[in-house]
Order: C-alpha cells, then sequence, then structure tokens
C-alpha cells in the first residue's frame, strides 16, 4: 500500500445475516484496500459497520470493488472521503452511565448538560432494554472532563434531579 | 544509571517466560536502579518489569504514590514475586509501555495477598488492593510472557462478582 494512498470512511447498512464482514473484508483485500479503525455493531436487529479504508482509487471505484457483495447482500453504501489520524487515540478520563424509563429527550438534555459541564465524549453507547411496554433506556458515556470530574458530577445532579439515573466514576488508565 | 530502551509488541521476546533471579548482587542492583529509572521516564509509567527492557529475569517495580488517594506501599522493588491469593474482581483500564496508542479493559483481582524479595534478596509479604494491586498483576503478566492484549475484555462484559483463590 502505497503513501499516497487515500482514506475513505466507508459505511454499510443492512439486514444482519451470517459472513457480512468476512465477505465484505474479503473484496477490500482482493481489491487492494487496507483497514485502518473499524466498529461493527448489532442496532436493532440491522447490520452497521464503519470501517477507516486506505484504497489506492477514486470514492467511485471502492464502491465499485465491493459492488458485487454489498448487491448480494443487500447493503445500503456510504462513502466519504476522510483524513486519517491513526495512532493519535484519546484517552477517556471518565465514565458515565445512564438509566431510565425510556422517555424523548434524554439523550440531548443529558449530553447537553454534561457539553456545558465541559464534557467531550470520545464513546457513546446507549440501549433500549426492558420490554414493550416498559421500556428501560441505557447509556454509557466514556469521554474527557476538560473542566474537571466535580463540574460533571455536579452536571448530573440537574438529570438526577429530572427522575434520571445517573452515575459517574474516573477511567484511571494504568501504564505499565 | 540509563535509561533503557523498551521492547515494543510485536517484538517476540514480550512472549518470553522470564527466569528466577538467584544471585542479590551489586550488579542486580545497578540492574534495578537503571529500571527504575526506565520507568519514571515514560509518561505516567507505575510499573515495569525486567522483560519489557529484554532482562528476562523476574524483577519487578512498581510505584502507584503520585496517583492521589490510592492506598500504596510506595516504590516496591519486587524480585521472584509470587501472588498467594486473590480476592474480589475488578474491570480497569490498561496501558502499556510495551503497546504504544492502546488501552483496553481488563479484569483483575481486587485484592492479593503477595510474596517477593527485595533487591537486596529479604523475602517480604504484602497485600494489597486496588490499583496498586492491579499494577503488580499487570507485571508479574510480563514474567510470564502476558500481555494486558492477552486479557482484554469487552467494554460492555458484565463483571459478575466472586471470589477466586490460589490453587
Ligand atoms: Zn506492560
Amino acid at each position: 500500500m502505497t503513501k499516497q494512498a487515500k482514506w475513505y470512511m466507508l459505511t454499510l447498512v443492512g439486514k444482519d445475516r451470517p459472513g457480512i464482514v468476512a465477505h465484505v473484508t474479503a473484496a477490500l483485500y482482493e481489491a487492494g484496500a487496507n483497514l485502518g479503525e473499524t466498529a461493527m455493531m448489532r442496532l436493532g436487529g440491522n447490520f452497521t459497520i464503519m470501517m477507516m479504508v486506505q484504497f489506492p482509487g477514486s470514492r467511485r471505484e471502492l464502491e465499485q470493488a465491493i459492488a458485487t457483495e454489498t448487491d448480494s447482500l443487500d447493503l445500503t453504501v456510504h462513502i466519504d472521503p476522510i483524513e486519517a489520524h491513526l495512532h493519535a487515540h484519546h484517552e477517556p478520563d471518565v465514565r458515565i452511565t445512564v438509566y431510565g424509563a425510556d422517555r424523548a429527550g434524554i439523550v440531548a438534555r443529558v449530553t447537553g448538560v454534561l457539553a456545558e459541564a465541559g464534557l467531550d465524549i470520545l464513546d457513546l453507547e446507549s440501549d433500549v432494554a426492558g420490554t414493550a411496554e416498559a421500556p428501560i433506556y441505557v447509556m454509557q458515556i466514556e469521554g474527557r472532563a476538560r473542566e474537571g470530574i466535580p463540574a460533571l458530577a455536579s452536571a448530573l445532579e440537574i438529570v438526577r434531579a429530572e427522575g434520571v439515573d445517573a452515575h459517574l466514576e474516573p477511567v484511571e488508565t494504568l501504564v505499565g | 544509571m540509563a535509561v533503557l530502551d523498551i521492547l515494543t509488541y510485536p517484538d517476540p521476546r514480550l512472549k518470553q517466560v522470564s527466569a528466577p533471579v538467584t544471585d542479590f548482587d551489586e550488579a542486580l542492583r545497578a540492574f534495578v536502579a537503571d529500571l527504575e529509572e526506565t520507568m519514571r521516564a515514560g509518561p505516567g509509567g507505575v510499573g515495569i518489569a525486567a522483560p519489557q527492557v529484554g532482562e528476562f529475569r523476574r524483577i519487578v517495580i512498581v510505584d502507584v504514590s503520585a496517583k492521589p488517594k490510592t492506598p500504596n506501599h510506595g516504590r516496591l522493588v519486587l524480585v521472584n514475586p509470587e501472588i498467594l491469593e486473590w480476592d474480589g474482581m475488578v474491570k480497569g483500564r490498561e496501558g502499556c509501555l510495551s503497546v504504544p496508542d492502546f488501552t483496553g479493559n481488563v479484569i483483575r483481582a481486587a485484592r492479593i495477598r503477595l510474596r517477593a524479595q527485595d533487591e537486596h534478596g529479604e523475602a517480604r509479604e504484602y497485600e494489597m488492593e486496588g490499583y496498586e494491586a492491579r499494577a503488580v498483576q499487570h507485571e508479574i503478566d510480563h514474567l510470564d510472557g502476558l500481555l494486558f492484549l492477552d486479557r482484554l475484555v469487552s467494554k460492555r462484559h458484565d463483571l459478575f462478582r466472586r471470589k477466586v483463590y490460589a490453587k
């Protein structure tokens, strides 16, 4: 792989079925592409993956290189040119868990309050648990507390007062 | 004193099992001093194991005293360390001087009882918990050719609390 090959963010969405990742990555490999960071998730039974792909051709050529697979697997394809900042991870220093009865606006409310208190989100996952009649919302956030952890703790007091359960713990990364 | 070069993965030597120390001489103490200087030269390093600098002997150094509000024994030189008892399990985030630009979650015993010799060959026992216990377990793994990469768990891994004892 040459240094000049461009980086793309390749996003695939479709119905989950066995072997999607293996099929698509094999096609990418055969087309001379190189993978960077990737994340695959199953969201509500849907297959979703985002892959940093380094590829020595155009966006169109990348799309064509995997077309046989994405067509047969019925995947929606989205490709964006990106800048690849590899080897420059930001480490989280705080982890926040929020849960409660599912209700509209909970993510916006919680993340809004936390952003104001200096949280940079590095990773966010949320889930709807419980039953269809009584859904529970669970959100886990990892991030960096730009203005310190006490500022975030005070911010969480606000959402707690509104009836959402929330707690926070520092992430101490051991290096040894 | 000197800062030593640190082996980084995928160097296959990091998978080597280290041999017990038998001679507690000036050469050992000089090496311990270099190893400590190497640990302190890195940003945020709270522990180091001899095999990380290519010396395959059972020597580790741990010092978590710079972390606020963390119970600790200060600077610990542990030669031929042996964990006698494990208790509890805690998930925590780890990185490694030998694995640049990656951190991940690892489950470790919450409390351990440990026997080791110091750099003069004196046998000692320690009881430790939390961050210090985690650091010691991470470093002893290096002596057995294990990296934290060998113990990664998912960030969503459910942690069932139960007691674990030495065989
Ligand atoms: Zn290490």
